[in-house]
């Protein structure tokens, strides 16, 4: 079992979140050339070691989460919220 | 090599088995081969063995960094189908299960292929209209597929639970000529044929690098030196994106994620057939190894890994599985459970083609299903890296499909591969 320090309810186990996927996409414009859409949506890092990626925590408080975790040694380095004006919420109030 | 015969094993039996001799020989690495595959999993033994076979090429080497079989060939529920529906999918894992039918002999090593039948329960009309769909599809190319209703299925695997409220068993979808294979006797055999026609099987040859010139590679760097390769082909499903790097490729449309397996100890004959689960999330499939043992598995472990080891709350899910169609195995212990790490694609479907690079080629993206697949895939990878062009039924098994949007998405699941299990 993988536990993850969920920053607004504490360390849980990852049964209690959904896997989102690689965090570090970044989604073109709109109107962005069909190939940068394509990268974006099917190509991947798939990277052995530390990774960004999201989660939600979604048997708790629904937080969707910035996740830094090995994917060898499944150690988490970070939690973060995914959502920049609630991270920098989270980090003001501590 | 001695061939395996009745005369064999009855003058062996009188000669106290002193005449058998090794079943492939441990080669040093020559400095240069007309073709270098990779990966001596299924696939990439499956390829040499047909390159050799098919194709009379002749100096080609296997490279492994572990031992042969050692990786998802030993990690799998031995499961082998071809109810596929979409095109290209179809007609290639109808030639794996032909190939299949053939192996022990094409070999000369018994892989004990057990026509057992696939048994797919379905608990809606729904369901069954999406079976008949699919299973009727077919009967219409060439492979045999049945609906079974309730009292046939209740004479043929009676100890089912069929007073289940909630999602009651109303029938199955059966392909009669699926069944299961022993996973090493496959490896082995496809080791021992490959050898016999000349294929340099190296193993504990970790490649380590990737010289390119160009738009070709030139060859490989291993823990046991620099091997040059005219073609090279890649089969290290699982990984197939730390080597795609390696060789300066970028990325690729595929996330390692691994997926549990399990055995329990050994029973009295239990289950004659393959019989799979899933409806509502549950994802469940077991069958009875020929020593006694229920093998089973469910679900990939959700979020991406390169760890050969599983969590426990996919353990729990598949007991669960196991509880709600057969609650007669309530009381029997698991005797092992292990985890390999698995391609998962973007569509759910494999990628056997070429590559930026002119005479590398690669086999990847197996997700669950490599087993099954693995006599087809050596067969259409060794077509493809011999004659330098996809075979038709492959054409549609390159890396360019979701530019030109011909996704081969048998569940219609979307672009997120932890959702094609």
């Amino acid at each position: 079992m993988i536990r993850i320090p969920c920053p607004f309810c504490g360390e849980r186990d990852h049964s209690e979140f959904s896997y989102g996927g690689d965090g570090s996409i970044e989604y073109p414009e709109l109107d962005a050339p069909a190939e940068q859409w394509h990268d974006a949506i099917f190509l991947r890092e798939n990277i052995r070691g530390m990774q960004t990626e999201t989660w939600q925590h979604s048997s708790g408080c629904r937080l969707w989460l910035l996740v830094e975790r090995d994917t060898m040694t499944h150690e988490i380095r970070s939690v973060r919220a995914a959502h920049d004006g609630i991270a920098r919420a989270m980090e003001a109030s501590r | 090599m001695t061939r395996f015969s009745a005369w064999n094993v009855i003058r062996n039996g009188f000669s106290g088995q002193q005449g058998w001799s090794r079943q492939w020989r441990d080669p040093e690495p020559r400095a240069e081969y007309d073709a270098i595959i990779v990966g001596a999993g299924l696939h990439g033994l499956a390829t040499a063995y047909y390159l050799a076979k098919n194709h009379g090429i002749s100096r080609i080497a296997v490279l492994e960094k572990g031992w042969l079989g050692g990786g998802n060939a030993g990690r799998n529920t031995t499961i082998v189908r071809s109810n596929y529906m979409m095109p290209g999918n179809r007609e290639f894992y109808e030639h794996s299960l032909k190939l299949w039918e053939e192996l022990s002999h094409e070999l000369n090593y018994n892989v004990m292929f057990s026509q057992r039948a696939h048994v797919s329960l379905f608990h809606s009309p729904g369901a069954r209209d999406a079976a008949a769909r699919r299973y009727n599809s077919m009967r219409l190319t060439g492979s045999d597929g049945e609906l079974w209703d309730l009292d046939t299925l209740k004479h043929e695997i009676p100890h089912l639970d069929y007073n289940n409220a909630r999602f009651p068993i109303i029938g199955a979808a059966v392909q009669r000529r699926a069944g299961t294979a022993r996973h090493d006797a496959v490896a082995w055999g496809y080791a021992r044929a490959a050898d016999a026609l000349g294929v340099d099987i190296i193993q504990n040859c970790e490649v380590t690098g990737v010289r390119r010139d160009g738009a070709r590679i030139v060859g490989v760097d291993t823990s046991r030196g620099p091997i040059d390769g005219k073609k090279i082909g890649f089969a290290v499903a699982g990984n197939s994106s730390r080597l795609w790097q390696m060789a300066g490729l970028g990325r690729l449309p595929i996330e390692s994620h691994k997926l549990q397996a399990f055995v329990s100890e050994p029973l009295k004959p239990l289950l004659d057939q393959v019989v799979v689960f899933g409806v509502g999330g549950a994802h469940f499939y077991i069958s009875q190894s020929d020593k006694g043992g229920m093998v089973f598995g469910g679900d990939i472990d959700w979020y991406k890994s390169y760890a050969q080891r599983g969590n426990l709350p996919i353990v729990q899910d598949t007991a669960e599985a196991a509880m709600s169609i057969l609650p007669c195995l309530g009381r029997v212990r698991l005797l092992r459970h292990w985890s390999g790490v698995m391609d998962m694609s973007m569509d759910g479907s494999p990628f056997i083609c070429k590559t930026p690079l002119d005479n590398l080629y690669l086999n990847a993206g197996w997700n669950y299903g490599g087993f099954k697949a693995s006599p087809a895939s050596g067969w259409y990878f060794a077509d493809l890296i011999a004659n330098d062009r996809p075979h038709e039924v492959i054409a549609n098994h390159d890396l360019q499909r979701f530019e030109r949007g011909v996704n081969i998405d048998e569940r219609g699941a979307g672009p997120d591969p932890k959702l094609h299990g």
